[in-house]
């Protein structure tokens, strides 16, 4: 999509896009964004009519001088309901104490105008919507100093604005609030001059979250909590094995279950079929389903085999697969003595996201139209699945965003497997509104996980200690394959399997990189930092393996290695050599640094922490991050994705921080057999130092996870000797 | 089915349920208060504490026909309480959030805990907090909500 994110003050909306501004029933102004030519037909043949909000607006300004932002994204913690108001009320010079921000319904006008699907992922939000909503916010300003300087006989050059406030050359001033009439008969500007850096009043400062009080004293509903008349919960159980189906089923015990309303089999993910329970409430449904007597035909299915896999994957790793580089000389690893020469190789299993709350999708299906409420990441492909299985144009399907308790990539699925269900059962139960709830124990055991990989590597050492030759080959599932996003995979290699070692920063003459791709019955998805999660790990324990046997300190050996053009990557291992100096030179016996440094959609983060064994456990006594994202919109934000981002990217190194199958079937069942990290196991403390920057602002979501257990390894490796190339960390 | 007299922060509620309904499921669907979360239904992830007569109690193991005479207080209402407040303001003033699902759980059990340990050291918040998971990872500025709080109380 045209609208561009470049730096420059002055920008020009593309023929595509056109803003409307119009007032409210209330006496509001309303400021609209249309984006293709149907709602431009709309707009010309109906002038004067009223907008229906929402769901095309992105500013209201209301009598009372509430100004209602819509947010184009899911908010599920990484601070983006706060972040993209506190943008556009920047430009617009809006009181924030008066700012309300709202998550915006499944429509066209909320795509991302970079990706042309409603979405969040790949940090994306704030990079691809940032210069969407100073827009809007300057353009709103600008209608409303235009109505001002109509009403006092000024020009809009003469006028000012401050805090929700247009002040006029002779003392004059008006709240916007009393301008919002006058304002709304005013044509959009198609171009209006952008603040500089130096003139943000809100961006770049540390803004507390919007939604803190409402989590703190459990008045916000998430999608979970969701209570509508005469609704009902479904929970479904689901085939052992992806895929299988039911060849028969008794309910008789289920049905018993006082509450219990109806018991029917559903089409699941995969070709499955699953038994959905009916009832009044959660637990008369689990209690029914709990007492299903299924018998699952798995004839045909494959039953996947952690241990055969990996023999699998070590078989395949010994040969090239699908190539991502191939620069300088491929044979100049071949022949190398030993001594001069690294084989690495890494096995990385499968991870659940386990989000805190729940996976659930209620949906209400009227015969001729439905309503869906979901914390959904990907509101396009939901809503357009919802549709379909109901039979229905999704003009007539309403879909609301739900605030989400986590995410992690798990409520991206491009099959709508979870959206799909509920909207199976709401067809069956016409007219009831259904909310569907995976337990803990469907989402551990439910597929859609990171997918396991191998690595092998090959380091050719030169001379000076620096990587003459590189030849990686990973092995693992597409995540793209088979979906909606396939079409960008080329030469068969998805490019998310080998993001973080094809696009290394490092400077490696002789390097290749290929990938093999094994269909597996597993459904695989993105997990925050996606490919970033094991190619970092390799790198990073790699380099530093390196730098130990070059008798290099580490920081001067990844320096040495990087391109010059990693200016990033070099800010931010420059800001954390000096932050991080004074308490790296007084480590207390038996402890260790461990230093990684690892650039991921488009932000760069180098992070050191201090490390000893504890009950045979990493103990992290302290984590120093510094990150180069570009403009830092809210620093706060940033600081809290990087300080808890890190105890997520811990997930990896959990004893029991792994997905294994045996015969088709998952091995974990909930938080007891799949754990994730507690507080003794994250870093007790972390200090983020963020890199001065007026530069684009890159994502902060994402780029927490990767750098954090390779440093940490690196520790380790310093107190035990121990190369450390397994994940989980069973033992230390 | 059998009915239950329970006192839920300071009122007196009746519910009509199978004497096997978790607290949580009782809070949450028949008496509409869904602040306290549902997280794994195992006693894993500490989402789903309130306070069973002052104690930190895991609602979702805990059968309803257990709980008796004695009070239940939920993230609700402990903004009542002098320790409540300060752990939700310091809450908010350390912008500890971010997804805030598992936080009515944070912060039921470290109220709890600056009940019974006004001044705690790492150790003591390890201790008390360590059994409850924040998947978004927020534990370390929880510590330092915990410490804030303690010194407003």
């Amino acid at each position: 999509m045209p609208v561009t994110t470049t730096n420059a003050n002055d920008l020009t909306l593309s023929r595509r896009n056109f803003l409307r501004a119009s007032a409210t029933a209330a006496g509001g102004l309303l400021l609209a964004l249309y984006l293709d030519s149907h709602s431009a037909a709309r707009e010309q043949s109906q002038p004067s009519a009223p907008k229906i909000y929402p769901p095309d607006a992105f500013v209201e300004i209301r009598p009372d001088g509430k100004i209602v932002i819509q947010v184009n994204r899911l908010e599920f913690g990484q601070g983006v309901q706060t972040a993209l108001p506190m943008i556009l009320a920047d430009e617009m010079d809006a009181d924030w104490s008066q700012v309300v921000a709202e998550l915006a319904p499944a429509a066209d006008v909320y795509k991302d105008p970079i990706r042309g699907i409603q979405m969040v992922g790949g940090s994306g939000s704030i990079a691809n919507s940032f210069q969407q909503y100073r827009e809007l916010g300057a353009k709103t300003r600008a209608m409303l100093i235009a109505a001002a300087a109509e009403r006092w006989g000024v020009t809009p050059q003469q006028c000012r604005t401050e805090q929700s406030v247009v002040h006029g050359p002779n003392s004059q001033s008006a709240k916007y609030a009393e301008l919002v009439s006058e304002a709304a008969r005013k044509t959009v500007p198609t171009s209006v001059r952008l603040k500089s850096p130096s003139e943000f009043r809100l961006v770049g400062k540390g803004v507390r979250r919007l939604d803190s009080r409402p989590k703190c004293d459990g008045s916000l509903k998430f999608g979970l909590d969701l209570d509508l008349p005469k609704m009902k919960v479904a929970v479904v159980a689901h085939p052992p094995v992806f895929g299988a189906k039911v060849k028969s089923f008794d309910d008789k015990e289920a049905r018993g279950v006082e509450g219990v309303r109806e018991v029917f089999e559903i089409p699941v993910a995969r070709g499955g079929t699953g038994v959905a329970v009916v009832s009044d409430k959660f637990w008369p449904a689990k209690q029914g389903r709990d007492r299903l007597k299924i018998e699952w035909d798995t004839s045909g299915v494959e039953r996947a085999h952690s241990s055969q896999l990996w023999t699998k994957y070590k078989e395949l790793a010994r040969t090239t697969g699908n190539v991502a580089v191939a620069r300088g000389d491929a044979r100049a690893i071949e022949g190398v003595a030993g001594s001069n020469r690294i084989l690495a190789e890494y096995e990385f299993p499968y991870l659940a996201h386990t989000p805190m709350e729940p996976l659930n999708t209620t949906v209400r299906f009227d015969g001729d139209r439905a309503e869906v409420w979901v914390g959904s990441q990907f509101q396009t492909l939901d809503h357009t699945a919802v549709a379909d299985v109901l039979g229905l144009k999704p003009e007539t399907v309403t879909f609301h965003t739900e605030m989400a308790g986590g995410g992690f990539g798990r409520r991206a699925t491009a099959d709508s497997h979870v959206q799909r269900e509920a909207a199976e059962v709401a067809k069956h139960m016409r007219a009831i509104p259904i909310k569907l709830v995976w337990t803990r124990e469907d989402d551990v055991r439910g597929g859609y996980y990171r997918p396991m990989h191998l690595h092998r590597v090959e380091v050719r050492i030169g001379a000076d200690g620096l990587p003459a030759a590189w030849r990686h080959v990973i092995v693992g599932q597409s995540l793209l394959a088979g979906t909606p996003f396939a079409a960008s995979m080329k030469d068969n290699l998805d490019r998310t399997t080998v993001e973080g070692v094809s696009d290394t920063h490092y400077a490696i003459a002789n390097f290749h990189v290929s990938a093999h791709h094994p269909e597996v019955n597993v459904p695989v998805l993105w997990w925050r930092s996606v490919g970033h999660t094991h190619t970092a790990f390799v790198m990073e324990t790699l380099v530093d393996e390196l730098a130990v046997r070059a008798r290099m300190d580490p920081f001067a050996y990844r320096r040495k290695l990087l391109k010059p053009e990693a200016r990033k990557l070099r800010a931010a291992l420059d800001l954390l050599e000096a932050r991080s100096a004074a308490w790296r030179r007084r480590l207390p016996k038996h402890h260790a640094v461990g230093i990684a440094c690892h650039e991921a959609f488009g932000t760069g983060v180098a992070c050191a922490v201090e490390v000893s064994v504890e009950n045979k456990r990493p103990r992290i006594h302290r984590a120093t991050v510094a990150v180069d994202c570009g403009l830092a919109v809210n620093p706060l934000t940033v600081e809290s994705q990087f300080q808890a981002g890190v105890a997520f990217g811990l997930s990896q190194l959990m004893a029991k921080g792994a997905i294994t199958l045996r015969d088709g079937m998952v091995e974990q069942r909930n938080f007891d057999s799949y754990v994730p990290p507690y507080m003794p196991d994250a870093p007790v403390a972390v200090d983020v130092h963020i890199v001065p920057s007026t530069e684009a602002p890159s994502g902060c979501g994402e780029p927490p996870v990767p750098v954090i257990s390779p440093a940490v390894v690196n520790a380790l490796t310093k107190l035990t000797g121990k190369r450390y190339r397994s994940l989980p960390l069973v033992a230390v | 089915m059998a009915t239950y007299q329970l006192n839920v922060n300071g009122e007196r509620r009746e519910v009509t349920v199978d004497p096997s309904t978790p607290l949580l499921w009782v809070l949450r669907e028949d008496l509409k208060m869904t602040g306290t979360k549902y997280g794994c239904g195992v006693s894993a992830c500490g989402a789903c504490t309130v306070h069973v007569a002052g104690v930190a109690t895991r609602s979702c193991m805990l059968p309803v026909s257990l709980v008796g005479e004695r009070p239940v207080v939920t993230i609700e209402a402990i903004g009542r309480d002098p320790v409540g407040r300060a752990v939700q303001d310091a809450w908010v003033e350390k912008d500890v959030v971010q997804c805030g699902y598992c936080q009515s759980g944070q912060i039921m059990c470290a109220v709890a805990l600056l009940k019974h340990m006004p001044k705690p050291t790492d150790a003591n918040i390890e201790e008390s907090m360590g059994a409850n998971i924040c998947r978004c990872g927020t534990y370390v500025r929880i510590r330092e909500a915990i410490k804030s709080a303690a010194q407003r109380i």
